[in-house]
């Protein structure tokens, strides 16, 4: 069983911002998409528990090595890394044409991407991908168990009120949520081993795309203005004991006509 | 003339909450824009449902269709994709459900139309629509835009207040032409773990608990306390990590963003990860034993104090003020 984890490499949670052009400045430290993680964790796990070979993809700038790194080190096989400067700004159906080419050069039975990003993402593109590649869409998976043969995935499928249980032949492309468990940390050794695994670097050429269908000039969608958001706050602070407290409470809530 | 379709959601055969605040949103941006608006409405009780979301837009275009064993998301986007197809709306608004979502993507990979996520509010700027996203954790206000027609825009629920339109709509039963279905997926099995309650999507009122909940019996105050509000209870990732309540009910970066006019923030430090999913909530109370917690930065009224002995006593206030 082979998995492709798509990893995104994000700006530090808390440091991120906009270029004077208004798109995400990836020019900083970059880490690894905290809703990726879990994704990985639980390929990992198959590797573990059934021999599934792992093996990463990103698009990003030179920075997405690092969390390619980290993924590596936390035992994932191989890596790809798209990089190509022409690649910046591009919109979500580009990134998912890019994703779509380089999955095309990959084998593999599933194909395994977080619910969201934390730099701005949607959870769309999954999705997306899914129908650009031809796949079966499984999402919001708390829980993936592939058969043992690898020919088809059931997930369970996390709901308002529940789960369904959804399966699917392979290949297949899974989205899934935090509740699949935390991700490890990279051990000591893991970090050593990585050093020596193999991160293949893959350009636009490589993937055989012009440069001008990619990038912010060929974009659909664009920021067009940014702005810090009014301050909330200034609260009322009531510290007094509990009844006269929820008295002011109860007063505060009529006042704003919510109860 | 430009056309705008609101693409309606039914939860067990009626229209979820977000369904009539997006015929709410097209209505008025083709009153803004000289054009025309209609809400699409497929599935079980499509039909029935078609009436009641009339009334907040000028059309409703419903089909009934039976998703047997599909996952809803792939029932409609091959069918949306036809539609679209057939009678060319320039831009398609979707909620920002987890179904709704799936859809979107789904519809933007058959289509190849690009996507505006999380717009927390939806304006006309003469040449298309602008849509609003709270970006970076909030600390950025973005304005996103498409450079040309067509395009998708997923709507956070609470964006608007549904308004009912001035008379009553039309509907129109649409044949659905033979589409190409999705890759295959199976529902095998539906579990059901808890009770369909208010879902914190739809909820006026949302009581949220974090760490300082301690664990699922203070769970239960803060249930009580949602309900004599007709509110839910959310939570923060530490309270759904730590196994006191599903997944379902995260707010926050990993869960659901969500603007209920009220929001009782209960043993919540306020972590940027919880604040982004609900700091356009129109009212915020903190309830917290600590005053230095970063929730106290945005909430509208910061009540210090042991969360056991408040929120059973506010419960029974609001209880006691209602039966007057």
């Amino acid at each position: 069983m082979r998995i492709v984890v798509l990893l995104k490499a994000v700006p530090v949670v808390g440091t991120e911002r906009l270029t004077s052009d208004l798109r995400t400045d990836r020019s900083g430290t970059l880490e690894a998409n905290g809703a990726d993680e879990y994704l990985l964790e639980a390929a990992l796990k198959l590797a573990e528990t059934s021999g599934a070979e792992v093996t990463l993809l990103t698009i990003g700038p030179a920075g997405a090595t690092e969390a390619l790194r980290k993924g590596l080190a936390m035992g994932a096989a191989s890596a790809v890394h798209v990089a190509d400067d022409q690649i910046s700004g591009s919109d979500g159906t580009q990134t998912v044409e890019l994703l779509a080419a380089a999955l095309g050069r990959l084998e593999y039975e599933l194909v395994f991407c977080g619910a969201d990003s934390s730099d701005g993402g949607g959870g769309v593109v999954p999705a997306a991908l899914a129908v650009r590649l031809g796949l079966p869409y499984l999402s919001y998976a708390s829980q993936i168990e592939p058969a043992p043969d690898g020919s088809s995935v059931r997930i369970r499928r996390l709901n308002p009120t529940g789960y369904d249980v959804l399966e699917a032949p392979t290949p297949a492309l899974v989205m899934g949520t935090q509740v699949l468990g935390e991700p490890r940390y990279p051990s000591l050794r893991g970090i050593m081993q990585a050093r020596s695994k193999q991160v293949q670097t893959w350009t636009l050429a490589d993937l055989g795309f012009e440069p001008s269908a990619v990038g912010a000039a060929a974009a659909r969608t664009a920021v067009v203005s940014a702005e810090r958001p009014p301050e909330r706050g200034g609260a009322t602070v009531i510290r007094d004991e509990p009844d006269a407290a929820v008295q002011q409470i109860v007063e505060f809530l009529a006042t704003r006509r919510l109860l | 003339m430009t056309t705008f379709w609101a693409i309606g959601e039914l939860v067990d055969g009626r229209p979820n909450r977000v369904t009539l605040e997006l015929a709410t949103i097209v209505h008025g941006l083709a009153e803004a824009a000289g054009g025309s608006a209609a809400t699409i409405l497929l599935g079980p009780g499509a039909r029935e449902a078609a009436a009641e979301v009339a009334a907040h837009g000028p059309s409703v275009l419903a089909a009934e269709v039976d998703p047997g064993d599909r996952p809803i998301a792939a029932l409609l986007a091959p069918r949306l994709a036809a539609l679209t197809q057939e009678r060319r709306p320039e831009y398609v608004f979707l909620g920002a459900t987890v179904d709704a979502r799936d859809t979107a993507g789904l519809l933007s990979g058959l289509t190849g139309w690009p996507v505006l996520w999380n717009a927390a509010a939806v304006s006309w700027t003469g040449s298309g629509p602008q849509v609003q996203m709270s970006t970076f954790g909030g600390r950025l206000l973005t304005e996103s835009a498409f450079t040309a027609p067509p395009g998708i825009v997923v709507v956070r629920t609470g964006a608007v207040s549904a308004q009912p339109a001035s008379g009553a709509g039309s509907v129109e039963e649409v044949a659905l032409p033979e589409v190409e279905e999705l890759p295959q997926v199976r529902i095998v099995e539906r579990v059901e773990e808890s009770a369909a309650g208010v879902s914190i999507d739809e909820a006026r009122v949302i009581v949220a608990g974090g760490r300082g909940v301690g664990g699922p019996n203070g769970f239960v105050a803060l249930e009580e306390l949602a309900d004599v509000l007709g509110g839910a209870v959310g939570a923060t990732r530490a309270a759904v990590d730590a196994g006191w309540i599903p997944f379902a009910q995260q707010i926050g970066q990993t869960g659901k963003s969500v603007k209920p006019a009220l929001y009782v923030a209960v043993g919540i430090s306020g972590a940027i990860q919880h604040k982004v999913g609900m700091q356009t909530a129109g009212t915020i109370v903190a309830i917290n034993r600590d005053a230095d917690a970063s929730i106290a930065e945005f909430a509208d009224l910061l009540v210090v104090g042991d969360l056991f002995e408040i929120v059973p006593r506010l419960s029974t206030a609001i209880r006691e003020r209602s039966d007057r």
